[in-house]
């Protein structure tokens, strides 16, 4: 940025402070991004960073786009959205669930811009959540799991402990245990989003324990490389297709695709429609895509996951659908009922069949 | 348990090779008297130039020497600042290590992705079919053989050789070193470039052979644990594969016990270290004729902390939580740091010098 363009948007931000007044109508509409890990980590930052340039081709000259790239969750973050929202940003999206509180405290400071948070639950009135039902994809993931397994042990990388990790390995489970009733599953929690040797050695200690079959929920290709490199294991792309390891060790994907809700979002800035929403999308709208199953996996078991995956979007089949009991044996859902998004959001027990605990 | 030993030892060698690397690089260092506080920000470099000459060159070799190349490069920067224009080393290290990190950022920009490159394991002629032994330490690629014949190198140089005798020197004493006519200075950038390029080595090892393909950030705090690993290992090359194989293997075991969710493995491995801990302080209280209890404090706690491990699997403990496994390889080398006696930094470790003082 030009210092001159610099100080002009400084001034117009003590004028709006002073005045009270948006200082935005004439000028561009600026458009932030605060990414949790590089654009370049191959799942999770990148896809954003994708969806977020769809987006700035979308409205060309009309908006100006800063992104900050590989910010640390945790007190740090809450410096680089001030440091966004400070330097005019009209509409700051910040990707990762642990820029909840960040993004909260730095709103109530700037209430002419307006926030958008992923994953999280925390609204404000300028502050909107999104997220995908990542759960959805993981019921065909769990599905496709159950079927490829010949070990019938099924590894699971696990990040953090929040609800939306818990729920992609419940979701996974159920499904898996539905197809193959001898299934089950390892999980390692690493407690990071990103660390590609961790990821690796996470992976390589799950086949080396006998698992055939590696899922995901961290975001670089790690556990791909590893499968590739023992071979025979089976694995799916997380974030991103990740197709450059398929056909094997990669047999299908979550995609996330959010570049037509940011489209929305920024259009409504633009327009001076914007309201806080709390917005939770899966493959009926596109914002979760299944990558295409590979042909190693047979025609039969690919036709089944298809089915489900149509089934979702429709919204014919709910992944979380009765009967359902949690870890402890009571029951959660009963026959045929079908879970609310209230019970998805707090997600934080195992069902019953997984073993050990969550992490607290 | 569906943990197979073997693979886990094997495993925890692959795992602590980086860390030893770059470890024995700056011990050298640290001998000649020079804390270089920067192995993270070398390491990286190392690791997206290695990466990048291996991918584009279609060779292993090329890679690991572009990466020693790039670490030694960077180090010489660290040398010229520290060594000619007697900057502090403390803050020039740590602003070496956010160089280097920015530096592999932008470097990296380009090639981030994966490599169709991969390592051979070579695994030795005989020795690699002893039943147990020969699958753990005998069919490891060639980088981990050269990370254990460096530290053997280093061992021997520092011990039965001339110019390893002077690098001492000049790391204990450099005002003496110097009154004696050897070049203080030009010991001190040899051994930097020394470190630089084991450095790079153990970075090119991260993003070429374990993971192996280029990140951001993908050395994750490694080179920082190498440097707790030197103090641990009392600046002694031997130790250092302890402390690189301990933090290594804890890493490797605590990741195989989550998967395993039984604690058949942990009992095992608690048994064995038990059983050597006591003969050792058995061999020691026979060989002293007496026993002190000052002098045997660390045996002491392993043996207390084994007995109370035993004492909370009799009272029905099955599983130990996640966060405490997570916690181990921390608690470990800390542990450790705290039990050994942390002498033997040379006397002028981390002090500027010049000729004319």
């Amino acid at each position: 940025m030009k210092r001159r363009t610099l100080l002009a948007s400084g001034a117009a931000a003590a004028m709006a402070a002073v005045t009270g007044l948006p200082a935005r109508a004439q000028e561009k509409t600026k458009v932030g991004f605060i990414y949790v890990g590089p654009i370049n980590d191959g799942g999770w930052t990148q896809h954003h960073h994708h969806s977020a340039m769809e987006m700035v081709e979308h409205f060309g000259d009309a908006i100006e786009f800063m992104y900050q790239e590989s910010v640390p969750e945790g007190p740090d973050a809450e410096r680089a959205i001030t440091q966004m929202a400070r330097s005019g940003a009209d509409i700051i999206f910040t990707t990762s669930f642990g820029f909840m509180d960040p993004t909260i405290n730095v709103a109530a400071n700037f209430p002419n811009t307006v926030f958008e948070h992923a994953t999280g639950y925390k609204q404000a009135d300028n502050v909107s959540v999104y997220s995908a039902r990542f759960y959805e994809g993981r019921a065909i993931q769990g599905t496709l799991a159950g079927r490829v397994t010949q070990t019938n042990k099924i590894g699971y990388i696990a990040s953090v402990p929040i609800p939306e990790v818990i729920r992609g390995i419940n979701a996974s489970y159920l499904h898996a245990k539905k197809v193959n009733p001898d299934v089950e599953f390892k999980i390692i929690w690493i407690f990071e989003w990103l660390n590609p040797a961790k990821e690796a050695d996470a992976a390589k200690a799950l086949i080396e324990q006998g698992c055939d079959v590696v899922l995901q929920h961290t975001d670089s290709t790690a556990p791909h490389q590893a499968a590739k490199e023992a071979g025979g294991v089976y694995t799916f792309g997380q974030a991103a297709d990740m197709a450059e390891y398929g056909p094997m060790p990669r047999i299908s994907s979550i995609i996330d695709n959010w570049a037509p809700y940011y489209i929305d979002r920024v259009q409504a800035v633009i327009d001076g429609t914007w309201t806080s929403t709390n917005t939770w999308d899966g493959i009926g709208t596109g914002m979760v895509g299944i990558g295409e199953v590979s042909d190693v996996v047979p025609a039969e078991y690919k036709a089944e996951a298809e089915a489900m995956r149509d089934a979702i979007a429709t919204g014919d089949y709910h992944p979380f659908t009765g009967p359902i009991t949690k870890q402890d044996g009571t029951v959660w859902l009963a026959e045929g009922e079908v879970a609310n998004d209230g019970d998805l959001a707090g997600m934080f027990f195992y069902v019953e069949g997984i073993e050990g605990d969550i992490p607290s | 348990m569906d943990i197979n030993p073997i693979l886990i030892l094997a495993a925890l060698m692959v795992a602590s090779t980086p860390i030893l690397l770059a470890a024995i690089g700056e011990l050298v260092v640290e001998r000649a008297g020079v804390l270089n506080l920067g192995v993270e920000g070398m390491m990286i470099v190392g690791a997206v130039c290695g990466f990048i000459a291996g991918h584009n060159s279609g060779s292993m070799f090329m890679g690991f020497t572009g990466a020693a190349l790039a670490g030694a490069a960077v180090s010489l920067i660290f040398a010229v600042l520290t060594q000619y224009l007697l900057t502090n080393q403390v803050a020039t290290g740590l602003g070496l290590t956010m160089f280097g990190l920015g530096l592999s950022s932008l470097i990296g920009q380009s090639a981030v992705g994966t490599t169709d490159l991969s390592l051979p394991k070579l695994p030795i002629p005989l020795l690699s079919d002893i039943p147990f032994i020969g699958p753990i330490l005998f069919q490891h690629d060639a980088i981990v053989y050269l990370s254990i014949g460096i530290v053997a190198g280093v061992w021997y140089f520092l011990s039965r050789t001339r110019a390893g005798l002077i690098l001492r020197a000049v790391g204990e004493n450099h005002g003496a070193a110097h009154a004696l006519g050897y070049h203080v200075r030009l010991v001190r950038v040899g051994a930097i470039v020394f470190g630089g390029a084991c450095a790079g080595l153990a970075g090119a090892y991260i993003s070429l052979v374990r993971v192996p393909q280029w990140i951001d950030g993908i050395t994750a705090g490694a080179g920082w644990i190498a440097l707790a690993i030197v103090v641990f290992a009392s600046w002694k090359p031997w130790r250092l594969i302890a402390g690189a194989y301990l933090f290594g293997g804890v890493t490797v075991l605590q990741l195989n016990l989550q998967a395993d969710g039984t604690l058949a493995l942990l009992d095992l491995i608690i048994i064995v270290v038990a059983a050597l801990t006591i003969g050792y302080a058995i061999y020691r209280a026979i060989k002293t004729a007496r026993f002190d209890v000052r002098d045997n404090i660390v045996p002491l706690s392993i043996i207390g902390i084994a007995a109370l491990y035993a004492l909370l699997r009799l009272l029905g403990m099955e599983t130990i939580p996640v966060e405490y496994l997570s916690m181990l390889p921390y608690l470990a080398t800390i542990a450790v740091l705290v039990g050994l006696r942390s002498g033997g930094a040379a006397a002028s470790l981390g002090k500027t010098f010049h000729p004319s003082s």
